[in-house]
Protein backbone atom coordinates (compact mmCIF):
# COMPACT_ATOMS: atom_id res chain seq x y z
CA UNK A 1 0.00 0.00 0.00
CA UNK A 2 1.34 3.40 -0.85
CA UNK A 3 1.91 5.94 1.89
CA UNK A 4 -1.27 7.88 2.81
CA UNK A 5 0.47 11.24 2.39
CA UNK A 6 2.60 10.30 -0.63
CA UNK A 7 0.96 12.93 -2.79
CA UNK A 8 0.88 15.70 -0.15
CA UNK A 9 3.57 18.37 0.32
CA UNK A 10 4.22 21.36 2.55
CA UNK A 11 5.61 24.02 0.22
CA UNK A 12 6.14 26.98 2.53
CA UNK A 13 6.24 27.96 6.19
CA UNK A 14 6.33 31.64 7.09
CA UNK A 15 6.78 33.53 10.35
CA UNK A 16 5.91 37.20 10.70
CA UNK A 17 8.15 39.38 12.79
CA UNK A 18 7.93 38.23 16.41
CA UNK A 19 8.18 40.57 19.39
CA UNK A 20 7.19 40.89 23.00
CA UNK A 21 4.60 43.38 21.75
CA UNK A 22 3.59 44.18 18.17
CA UNK A 23 2.01 47.60 18.53
CA UNK A 24 -1.13 48.13 16.52
CA UNK A 25 -1.77 44.46 15.82
CA UNK A 26 -4.77 42.38 16.81
CA UNK A 27 -4.95 38.58 16.79
CA UNK A 28 -6.65 38.78 13.39
CA UNK A 29 -4.33 41.33 11.80
CA UNK A 30 -1.18 39.38 12.66
CA UNK A 31 -2.85 36.19 11.41
CA UNK A 32 -3.61 37.94 8.13
CA UNK A 33 0.02 39.12 7.96
CA UNK A 34 1.15 35.52 8.30
CA UNK A 35 -1.30 34.37 5.62
CA UNK A 36 -0.20 37.04 3.14
CA UNK A 37 3.43 36.29 3.93
CA UNK A 38 3.19 32.58 3.24
CA UNK A 39 1.22 33.16 0.04
CA UNK A 40 3.92 35.53 -1.23
CA UNK A 41 6.72 33.21 -0.25
CA UNK A 42 5.11 30.12 -1.78
CA UNK A 43 4.05 31.91 -4.99
CA UNK A 44 0.68 30.19 -4.65
CA UNK A 45 -2.04 32.49 -6.06
CA UNK A 46 -4.58 33.12 -3.32
CA UNK A 47 -7.36 31.99 -5.65
CA UNK A 48 -5.89 28.47 -5.59
CA UNK A 49 -6.52 28.14 -1.86
CA UNK A 50 -9.62 26.03 -1.32
CA UNK A 51 -9.45 25.40 2.44
CA UNK A 52 -8.36 27.50 5.42
CA UNK A 53 -7.37 26.24 8.85
CA UNK A 54 -7.24 28.99 11.47
CA UNK A 55 -8.81 30.24 14.65
CA UNK A 56 -9.87 33.07 12.32
CA UNK A 57 -10.69 30.91 9.28
CA UNK A 58 -14.00 32.52 8.37
CA UNK A 59 -12.62 36.04 8.77
CA UNK A 60 -9.59 35.14 6.62
CA UNK A 61 -11.78 33.69 3.89
CA UNK A 62 -13.74 36.94 3.82
CA UNK A 63 -10.71 39.24 4.12
CA UNK A 64 -8.82 37.44 1.35
CA UNK A 65 -11.96 37.53 -0.80
CA UNK A 66 -11.70 33.89 -1.80
CA UNK A 67 -14.95 32.19 -0.79
CA UNK A 68 -16.63 29.84 -1.15
CA UNK A 69 -13.94 27.53 0.29
CA UNK A 70 -13.67 24.96 3.08
CA UNK A 71 -13.73 26.65 6.51
CA UNK A 72 -11.91 24.63 9.17
CA UNK A 73 -12.15 26.68 12.29
CA UNK A 74 -9.40 26.48 14.87
CA UNK A 75 -7.10 23.43 14.75
CA UNK A 76 -3.64 24.78 14.12
CA UNK A 77 -0.27 23.25 14.81
CA UNK A 78 0.17 19.54 14.24
CA UNK A 79 -3.56 18.89 14.60
CA UNK A 80 -4.28 21.33 11.80
CA UNK A 81 -1.44 20.04 9.64
CA UNK A 82 -2.51 16.40 9.83
CA UNK A 83 -6.13 17.26 9.13
CA UNK A 84 -5.18 19.58 6.27
CA UNK A 85 -2.96 16.85 4.80
CA UNK A 86 -5.89 14.42 5.07
CA UNK A 87 -8.07 16.81 3.05
CA UNK A 88 -5.45 16.98 0.34
CA UNK A 89 -4.77 13.23 0.40
CA UNK A 90 -8.45 12.44 -0.02
CA UNK A 91 -9.11 15.13 -2.60
CA UNK A 92 -11.52 17.08 -0.41
CA UNK A 93 -9.22 20.07 -0.92
CA UNK A 94 -6.18 20.70 -3.08
CA UNK A 95 -4.39 23.65 -1.47
CA UNK A 96 -4.77 24.45 2.23
CA UNK A 97 -3.67 27.63 3.99
CA UNK A 98 -3.01 27.31 7.74
CA UNK A 99 -2.51 30.59 9.57
CA UNK A 100 -2.56 31.75 13.17
CA UNK A 101 -1.24 34.52 15.32
CA UNK A 102 -1.46 36.26 18.67
CA UNK A 103 -1.24 39.95 19.57
CA UNK A 104 -2.72 42.41 21.98
CA UNK A 105 -4.41 39.97 24.35
CA UNK A 106 -1.90 39.82 27.22
CA UNK A 107 -2.18 43.25 28.79
CA UNK A 108 -2.59 42.64 32.54
CA UNK A 109 0.99 41.76 33.32
CA UNK A 110 0.48 41.34 37.07
CA UNK A 111 -1.45 38.16 36.25
CA UNK A 112 -0.26 35.21 34.22
CA UNK A 113 -1.24 35.16 30.52
CA UNK A 114 -4.99 34.72 30.04
CA UNK A 115 -4.63 31.59 27.89
CA UNK A 116 -2.74 29.89 30.73
CA UNK A 117 -5.56 30.14 33.27
CA UNK A 118 -8.98 29.13 31.99
CA UNK A 119 -11.65 29.75 34.61
CA UNK A 120 -12.74 26.42 35.96
CA UNK A 121 -14.22 25.71 39.35
CA UNK A 122 -11.85 22.84 40.24
CA UNK A 123 -8.55 24.51 39.36
CA UNK A 124 -8.93 28.32 39.30
CA UNK A 125 -9.71 28.77 43.05
CA UNK A 126 -6.50 26.90 43.89
CA UNK A 127 -4.24 29.23 41.92
CA UNK A 128 -3.56 26.97 38.99
CA UNK A 129 -1.94 28.12 35.77
CA UNK A 130 0.35 26.43 33.32
CA UNK A 131 3.61 26.58 35.27
CA UNK A 132 1.95 24.91 38.27
CA UNK A 133 0.21 22.32 36.10
CA UNK A 134 3.47 21.26 34.45
CA UNK A 135 5.32 21.44 37.78
CA UNK A 136 2.98 18.81 39.23
CA UNK A 137 3.96 16.47 36.39
CA UNK A 138 7.69 17.23 36.73
CA UNK A 139 7.61 16.57 40.48
CA UNK A 140 6.24 13.08 39.98
CA UNK A 141 9.10 12.25 37.62
CA UNK A 142 11.67 13.66 40.04
CA UNK A 143 10.17 11.66 42.91
CA UNK A 144 10.10 8.39 40.98
CA UNK A 145 13.31 8.55 38.99
CA UNK A 146 15.58 10.99 40.79
CA UNK A 147 15.51 13.51 37.95
CA UNK A 148 17.29 16.68 39.06
CA UNK A 149 16.82 20.43 38.73
CA UNK A 150 20.25 20.53 37.05
CA UNK A 151 18.98 18.19 34.32
CA UNK A 152 15.95 20.42 33.78
CA UNK A 153 18.25 23.43 33.67
CA UNK A 154 20.45 21.83 31.02
CA UNK A 155 17.38 21.58 28.77
CA UNK A 156 16.50 25.23 29.37
CA UNK A 157 20.07 26.41 28.80
CA UNK A 158 20.32 24.44 25.56
CA UNK A 159 17.11 25.84 24.10
CA UNK A 160 17.79 29.39 25.28
CA UNK A 161 21.26 29.25 23.77
CA UNK A 162 19.70 28.22 20.45
CA UNK A 163 17.64 31.40 20.66
CA UNK A 164 20.60 33.48 21.83
CA UNK A 165 22.37 32.95 18.50
CA UNK A 166 19.23 33.22 16.33
CA UNK A 167 18.74 36.79 15.00
CA UNK A 168 15.04 36.07 14.48
CA UNK A 169 14.48 35.06 18.12
CA UNK A 170 12.92 37.62 20.44
CA UNK A 171 15.57 36.81 23.05
CA UNK A 172 18.45 36.94 20.55
CA UNK A 173 21.60 37.99 22.35
CA UNK A 174 20.22 37.42 25.85
CA UNK A 175 22.65 34.60 26.62
CA UNK A 176 24.65 32.51 26.62
CA UNK A 177 23.23 30.64 29.58
CA UNK A 178 24.75 28.04 31.87
CA UNK A 179 22.96 25.55 34.09
CA UNK A 180 23.87 27.78 37.02
CA UNK A 181 22.19 30.77 35.35
CA UNK A 182 18.92 28.86 35.00
CA UNK A 183 19.04 27.69 38.63
CA UNK A 184 19.79 31.23 39.83
CA UNK A 185 16.70 32.74 38.19
CA UNK A 186 13.78 33.49 40.48
CA UNK A 187 11.50 30.65 41.60
CA UNK A 188 8.09 30.48 39.89
CA UNK A 189 6.50 27.14 40.82
CA UNK A 190 8.99 24.56 42.03
CA UNK A 191 10.86 22.88 40.46
CA UNK A 192 10.60 25.62 37.82
CA UNK A 193 12.62 28.81 37.87
CA UNK A 194 11.80 31.72 35.59
CA UNK A 195 14.21 30.49 32.92
CA UNK A 196 12.68 26.98 32.96
CA UNK A 197 9.47 28.53 31.61
CA UNK A 198 8.31 29.71 28.19
CA UNK A 199 8.11 33.44 27.51
CA UNK A 200 5.05 35.30 26.26
CA UNK A 201 5.12 37.28 23.04
CA UNK A 202 3.26 38.15 19.85
CA UNK A 203 3.53 37.04 16.24
CA UNK A 204 2.06 34.98 13.44
CA UNK A 205 2.87 31.81 11.52
CA UNK A 206 1.40 30.20 8.40
CA UNK A 207 1.89 27.12 6.24
CA UNK A 208 0.76 25.98 2.79
CA UNK A 209 -0.09 22.34 2.15
CA UNK A 210 -0.82 21.22 -1.40
CA UNK A 211 -0.38 18.29 -3.75
CA UNK A 212 2.98 16.82 -4.68
CA UNK A 213 2.08 17.48 -8.30
CA UNK A 214 1.42 21.19 -7.67
CA UNK A 215 4.55 21.47 -5.52
CA UNK A 216 6.69 20.48 -8.50
CA UNK A 217 5.82 23.81 -10.17
CA UNK A 218 6.50 25.97 -7.09
CA UNK A 219 9.85 27.41 -6.00
CA UNK A 220 9.79 26.09 -2.42
CA UNK A 221 11.55 22.85 -1.54
CA UNK A 222 8.71 20.41 -0.76
CA UNK A 223 8.59 18.79 2.65
CA UNK A 224 6.62 15.59 3.24
CA UNK A 225 4.54 14.23 6.08
CA UNK A 226 5.87 10.79 7.00
CA UNK A 227 3.49 10.07 9.88
CA UNK A 228 1.76 11.60 12.85
CA UNK A 229 -0.71 11.24 15.63
CA UNK A 230 -2.77 13.25 18.09
CA UNK A 231 -2.99 12.18 21.74
CA UNK A 232 -5.51 13.84 24.06
CA UNK A 233 -6.65 12.63 27.44
CA UNK A 234 -8.93 15.55 28.34
CA UNK A 235 -9.37 19.32 28.13
CA UNK A 236 -6.36 21.41 29.08
CA UNK A 237 -6.26 23.08 32.48
CA UNK A 238 -9.63 21.97 33.83
CA UNK A 239 -8.80 18.75 35.69
CA UNK A 240 -5.98 17.74 38.03
CA UNK A 241 -2.99 16.91 35.77
CA UNK A 242 -2.01 13.72 37.55
CA UNK A 243 0.78 11.69 35.98
CA UNK A 244 -1.32 8.57 36.63
CA UNK A 245 -4.55 9.84 35.09
CA UNK A 246 -5.66 7.10 32.70
CA UNK A 247 -8.43 6.49 30.24
CA UNK A 248 -10.24 3.20 29.90
CA UNK A 249 -7.57 2.07 27.48
CA UNK A 250 -7.60 -0.16 24.45
CA UNK A 251 -5.13 -1.14 21.75
CA UNK A 252 -2.09 1.09 21.60
CA UNK A 253 -3.22 3.43 24.38
CA UNK A 254 -3.85 0.76 27.02
CA UNK A 255 -0.52 1.40 28.73
CA UNK A 256 -0.32 5.19 28.32
CA UNK A 257 -1.09 7.28 31.42
CA UNK A 258 -1.22 11.08 31.18
CA UNK A 259 2.45 11.17 32.19
CA UNK A 260 3.29 9.56 28.86
CA UNK A 261 0.64 11.21 26.71
CA UNK A 262 2.09 11.39 23.20
CA UNK A 263 3.44 7.83 23.33
CA UNK A 264 0.55 6.46 21.30
CA UNK A 265 0.88 9.34 18.82
CA UNK A 266 4.62 8.69 18.41
CA UNK A 267 4.08 4.96 17.93
CA UNK A 268 1.58 5.70 15.18
CA UNK A 269 3.83 8.29 13.58
CA UNK A 270 6.83 5.96 13.48
CA UNK A 271 4.73 3.02 12.28
CA UNK A 272 3.28 5.02 9.37
CA UNK A 273 6.74 6.31 8.50
CA UNK A 274 8.43 2.93 8.83
CA UNK A 275 11.04 4.64 11.00
CA UNK A 276 12.22 4.68 14.61
CA UNK A 277 13.66 7.30 16.97
CA UNK A 278 17.20 6.57 15.75
CA UNK A 279 16.20 7.83 12.29
CA UNK A 280 15.28 11.32 13.54
CA UNK A 281 17.90 13.96 12.62
CA UNK A 282 16.36 16.92 14.47
CA UNK A 283 13.62 17.15 17.12
CA UNK A 284 11.61 20.37 17.09
CA UNK A 285 10.13 19.64 20.50
CA UNK A 286 7.48 21.82 22.11
CA UNK A 287 9.06 23.49 25.13
CA UNK A 288 6.53 25.15 27.43
CA UNK A 289 8.70 24.11 30.41
CA UNK A 290 12.14 22.51 30.63
CA UNK A 291 10.97 19.21 32.10
CA UNK A 292 8.59 18.61 29.21
CA UNK A 293 11.55 17.79 26.92
CA UNK A 294 12.72 15.02 29.26
CA UNK A 295 9.22 13.57 29.36
CA UNK A 296 8.78 13.71 25.60
CA UNK A 297 12.03 11.83 24.92
CA UNK A 298 10.70 9.01 27.12
CA UNK A 299 7.16 9.14 25.75
CA UNK A 300 8.41 9.06 22.15
CA UNK A 301 10.75 6.11 22.76
CA UNK A 302 14.14 7.82 22.43
CA UNK A 303 15.06 6.36 25.83
CA UNK A 304 13.49 4.21 28.52
CA UNK A 305 11.06 5.36 31.21
CA UNK A 306 12.94 7.34 33.83
CA UNK A 307 16.04 7.73 31.65
CA UNK A 308 15.17 11.12 30.17
CA UNK A 309 17.12 13.12 32.76
CA UNK A 310 20.36 11.39 31.82
CA UNK A 311 19.44 11.40 28.13
CA UNK A 312 19.35 15.21 27.89
CA UNK A 313 22.72 15.78 29.54
CA UNK A 314 26.24 15.73 28.17
CA UNK A 315 25.53 17.73 25.03
CA UNK A 316 23.36 15.13 23.29
CA UNK A 317 20.55 17.66 22.61
CA UNK A 318 22.81 20.59 21.73
CA UNK A 319 23.35 21.98 18.23
CA UNK A 320 26.26 19.62 17.59
CA UNK A 321 24.78 16.71 19.49
CA UNK A 322 23.29 13.41 18.47
CA UNK A 323 19.72 14.82 18.47
CA UNK A 324 19.52 18.63 18.34
CA UNK A 325 16.27 20.03 19.79
CA UNK A 326 14.15 23.12 19.35
CA UNK A 327 16.76 24.75 17.17
CA UNK A 328 15.25 28.24 16.84
CA UNK A 329 14.99 28.81 20.59
CA UNK A 330 11.41 27.62 20.84
CA UNK A 331 8.79 28.95 23.22
CA UNK A 332 11.52 29.92 25.67
CA UNK A 333 13.49 32.23 23.41
CA UNK A 334 12.17 32.40 19.83
CA UNK A 335 8.49 33.25 20.46
CA UNK A 336 5.31 32.15 22.24
CA UNK A 337 2.40 34.10 20.84
CA UNK A 338 -0.51 32.55 22.69
CA UNK A 339 -2.90 29.68 22.25
CA UNK A 340 -2.05 28.27 18.83
CA UNK A 341 0.64 30.08 16.83
CA UNK A 342 3.54 28.60 18.77
CA UNK A 343 2.16 25.13 18.02
CA UNK A 344 2.44 25.87 14.31
CA UNK A 345 5.93 27.30 14.77
CA UNK A 346 7.30 23.89 15.80
CA UNK A 347 6.08 22.56 12.45
CA UNK A 348 7.44 25.61 10.62
CA UNK A 349 10.90 25.09 12.10
CA UNK A 350 10.83 21.43 11.10
CA UNK A 351 9.95 22.49 7.56
CA UNK A 352 12.77 25.03 7.50
CA UNK A 353 15.26 22.44 8.77
CA UNK A 354 14.36 20.09 5.92
CA UNK A 355 14.38 22.96 3.41
CA UNK A 356 17.89 23.78 4.71
CA UNK A 357 16.86 27.42 5.16
CA UNK A 358 17.63 27.98 8.85
CA UNK A 359 19.84 31.03 9.41
CA UNK A 360 21.23 29.45 12.58
CA UNK A 361 21.08 25.97 14.03
CA UNK A 362 20.76 24.29 10.64
CA UNK A 363 21.29 20.54 11.09
CA UNK A 364 23.47 19.42 8.19
CA UNK A 365 21.88 16.77 5.98
CA UNK A 366 18.65 16.77 7.99
CA UNK A 367 16.27 14.32 6.30
CA UNK A 368 13.80 13.51 9.09
CA UNK A 369 12.40 15.97 11.64
CA UNK A 370 10.13 15.13 14.55
CA UNK A 371 7.88 17.98 15.71
CA UNK A 372 5.71 17.95 18.84
CA UNK A 373 2.96 20.04 20.42
CA UNK A 374 1.46 20.08 23.89
CA UNK A 375 2.50 18.37 27.10
CA UNK A 376 1.29 16.30 30.02
CA UNK A 377 0.43 19.41 32.04
CA UNK A 378 -2.12 20.20 29.31
CA UNK A 379 -3.39 16.60 28.88
CA UNK A 380 -2.42 16.34 25.21
CA UNK A 381 0.64 15.77 23.04
CA UNK A 382 0.70 15.66 19.24
CA UNK A 383 3.51 14.37 17.03
CA UNK A 384 4.40 14.66 13.36
CA UNK A 385 7.35 13.28 11.43
CA UNK A 386 8.45 15.38 8.46
CA UNK A 387 10.77 14.19 5.70
CA UNK A 388 12.78 15.69 2.87
CA UNK A 389 12.01 12.73 0.60
CA UNK A 390 8.65 11.68 -0.78
CA UNK A 391 7.40 8.67 1.24
CA UNK B 1 8.92 36.54 52.78
CA UNK B 2 7.22 34.08 55.08
CA UNK B 3 7.03 30.49 53.96
CA UNK B 4 3.99 29.61 56.07
CA UNK B 5 1.28 28.23 53.83
CA UNK B 6 -2.04 29.86 54.64
CA UNK B 7 -5.52 29.66 53.18
CA UNK B 8 -6.53 32.44 50.80
CA UNK B 9 -9.15 34.73 52.29
CA UNK B 10 -10.48 36.96 49.49
CA UNK B 11 -9.89 38.29 46.00
CA UNK B 12 -9.42 35.01 44.15
CA UNK B 13 -11.51 33.37 41.41
CA UNK B 14 -14.29 31.41 43.06
CA UNK B 15 -16.28 28.42 41.84
CA UNK B 16 -19.47 28.90 39.89
CA UNK B 17 -21.35 25.65 40.55
CA UNK B 18 -22.97 23.79 37.68
CA UNK B 19 -25.83 21.29 37.92
CA UNK B 20 -23.36 18.43 38.24
CA UNK B 21 -21.03 20.13 40.74
CA UNK B 22 -23.58 21.85 42.98
CA UNK B 23 -23.79 18.95 45.50
CA UNK B 24 -20.00 19.08 45.91
CA UNK B 25 -19.92 22.79 46.77
CA UNK B 26 -23.02 22.49 48.96
CA UNK B 27 -21.12 19.81 50.88
CA UNK B 28 -18.15 22.09 51.40
CA UNK B 29 -20.47 24.70 52.97
CA UNK B 30 -21.58 22.17 55.60
CA UNK B 31 -18.16 20.63 56.21
CA UNK B 32 -18.56 17.55 54.04
CA UNK B 33 -16.11 16.44 51.34
CA UNK B 34 -18.46 14.77 48.89
CA UNK B 35 -17.46 12.52 46.01
CA UNK B 36 -19.28 10.27 43.58
CA UNK B 37 -19.25 6.47 43.62
CA UNK B 38 -20.56 4.41 40.74
CA UNK B 39 -23.42 2.13 41.77
CA UNK B 40 -22.51 -0.28 38.99
CA UNK B 41 -18.71 -0.59 39.07
CA UNK B 42 -17.81 0.99 42.45
CA UNK B 43 -15.44 3.54 40.83
CA UNK B 44 -14.82 6.65 42.97
CA UNK B 45 -14.80 9.94 41.00
CA UNK B 46 -13.83 13.57 41.38
CA UNK B 47 -14.30 16.11 39.67
CA UNK B 48 -18.08 15.57 39.58
CA UNK B 49 -19.10 13.70 36.45
CA UNK B 50 -22.35 13.15 34.55
CA UNK B 51 -21.50 9.52 33.88
CA UNK B 52 -18.95 7.06 35.25
CA UNK B 53 -15.59 7.51 33.50
CA UNK B 54 -14.82 3.82 34.04
CA UNK B 55 -18.01 2.06 32.97
CA UNK B 56 -20.30 4.72 31.51
CA UNK B 57 -23.07 4.21 34.05
CA UNK B 58 -25.24 7.18 34.94
CA UNK B 59 -25.86 5.77 38.42
CA UNK B 60 -23.36 7.90 40.35
CA UNK B 61 -24.17 8.27 44.05
CA UNK B 62 -22.89 11.07 46.25
CA UNK B 63 -20.91 9.87 49.27
CA UNK B 64 -19.09 11.68 52.07
CA UNK B 65 -15.34 11.12 52.29
CA UNK B 66 -13.56 10.66 55.60
CA UNK B 67 -11.30 13.40 54.25
CA UNK B 68 -8.04 11.54 54.74
CA UNK B 69 -5.48 11.21 52.01
CA UNK B 70 -1.87 11.47 50.91
CA UNK B 71 -0.07 14.09 48.80
CA UNK B 72 0.75 12.51 45.43
CA UNK B 73 2.50 15.48 43.86
CA UNK B 74 3.04 19.14 44.70
CA UNK B 75 4.42 22.54 43.74
CA UNK B 76 5.04 25.62 45.84
CA UNK B 77 3.96 28.62 43.79
CA UNK B 78 5.74 31.96 44.27
CA UNK B 79 4.57 33.76 41.12
CA UNK B 80 0.78 33.77 41.61
CA UNK B 81 -1.88 33.11 39.01
CA UNK B 82 -3.31 36.57 39.70
CA UNK B 83 -2.31 39.29 42.20
CA UNK B 84 -5.28 38.25 44.35
CA UNK B 85 -3.41 35.20 45.61
CA UNK B 86 -1.14 35.52 48.65
CA UNK B 87 2.17 33.74 48.07
CA UNK B 88 3.59 31.29 48.59
CA UNK B 89 0.84 28.75 48.13
CA UNK B 90 1.20 25.02 47.62
CA UNK B 91 -0.78 23.23 44.92
CA UNK B 92 -1.13 19.52 45.62
CA UNK B 93 -2.91 16.55 44.13
CA UNK B 94 -4.20 14.36 46.96
CA UNK B 95 -5.19 10.72 46.69
CA UNK B 96 -7.99 10.15 49.20
CA UNK B 97 -8.52 6.87 51.02
CA UNK B 98 -11.78 6.25 49.15
CA UNK B 99 -9.90 6.12 45.83
CA UNK B 100 -10.50 9.52 44.22
CA UNK B 101 -8.02 12.33 43.59
CA UNK B 102 -8.53 16.03 44.20
CA UNK B 103 -6.43 19.06 43.33
CA UNK B 104 -6.28 21.62 46.15
CA UNK B 105 -3.95 23.74 48.28
CA UNK B 106 -2.00 22.52 51.29
CA UNK B 107 -2.15 24.84 54.30
CA UNK B 108 -1.03 24.76 57.93
CA UNK B 109 2.64 24.00 57.46
CA UNK B 110 5.72 25.64 55.97
CA UNK B 111 6.71 25.41 52.32
CA UNK B 112 9.71 23.33 53.35
CA UNK B 113 7.42 20.64 54.79
CA UNK B 114 5.60 19.98 51.52
CA UNK B 115 6.46 16.53 50.23
CA UNK B 116 5.09 13.63 48.26
CA UNK B 117 3.61 11.06 50.63
CA UNK B 118 2.61 13.61 53.29
CA UNK B 119 -0.53 12.40 55.12
CA UNK B 120 -3.22 15.10 55.01
CA UNK B 121 -6.82 15.71 55.96
CA UNK B 122 -9.40 18.01 54.47
CA UNK B 123 -10.09 21.39 56.09
CA UNK B 124 -12.74 23.82 54.89
CA UNK B 125 -11.90 27.53 54.81
CA UNK B 126 -14.11 30.52 53.96
CA UNK B 127 -13.16 32.87 51.16
CA UNK B 128 -14.94 36.18 50.79
CA UNK B 129 -16.61 37.36 47.63
CA UNK B 130 -15.41 37.07 44.10
CA UNK B 131 -13.17 39.14 41.87
CA UNK B 132 -15.85 39.77 39.29
CA UNK B 133 -17.11 43.24 40.20
CA UNK B 134 -20.65 44.38 40.74
CA UNK B 135 -22.78 41.34 40.27
CA UNK B 136 -23.96 41.41 43.85
CA UNK B 137 -22.05 38.45 45.25
CA UNK B 138 -19.34 40.57 46.86
CA UNK B 139 -20.50 39.94 50.39
CA UNK B 140 -20.93 36.18 50.11
CA UNK B 141 -18.62 33.49 51.40
CA UNK B 142 -17.50 30.38 49.62
CA UNK B 143 -16.06 27.41 51.50
CA UNK B 144 -13.09 25.86 49.75
CA UNK B 145 -11.76 22.37 50.53
CA UNK B 146 -8.09 22.67 51.44
CA UNK B 147 -5.88 20.03 53.07
CA UNK B 148 -3.59 20.24 56.08
CA UNK B 149 -1.02 17.82 57.48
CA UNK B 150 -2.32 15.23 59.93
CA UNK B 151 0.38 14.46 62.40
CA UNK B 152 -1.21 11.28 63.76
CA UNK B 153 0.60 8.97 61.39
CA UNK B 154 4.11 10.29 61.70
CA UNK B 155 4.23 11.63 65.23
CA UNK B 156 4.16 15.29 64.26
CA UNK B 157 1.86 17.89 65.75
CA UNK B 158 0.53 20.64 63.54
CA UNK B 159 -1.46 23.60 64.79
Amino acid sequence: MSHPFRDVAIVAAHNTRQARRLEGHTPFSITLEAALGVLAESRVPVTEVDAIFSKHAAELIYALGIGPVWNSNNPGGIAGLLQAASLVATGLASTVLLADGGAGTYTERASTAPWTRPSNEFVAPFGLYTAAEFALIARTHMDRYGTTSEQLAEVAATIRNNGHVNPDAIYHGRGPYTVADILASRPIADPFHLLDCAMTSEGGCALIVTTHERAADLPGTPVYILGGGLDAIGPAYRHAPSWDLVGRGAGDNADVPNGYVGRRAARRAFATAGLGPADVDVAELYDPFSFEIIRQFEAFGFCGDGEGGDFVTGGRIGPDGEIPITTDGGLMSYSHGGGIVQLSQRVARGVHQLQKSCRTGQVADAKVALCSNGGAGALFTDVVLLGSEQP
Amino acid sequence: MTDLLQAQTAGIPLPVPTPVSEPFWAGCAVGELRYQRCADCDHAEHDPAWACRRCGSRRLDWRVSAGRGVVETHTVVRRPQTPGFAVPYAVVIVGFDEGFRMLTNLVGCSAAEVRTGLPVRVTFRPVDGGDDGDDGDGGERTWLPYVEPRGDENGEIHG
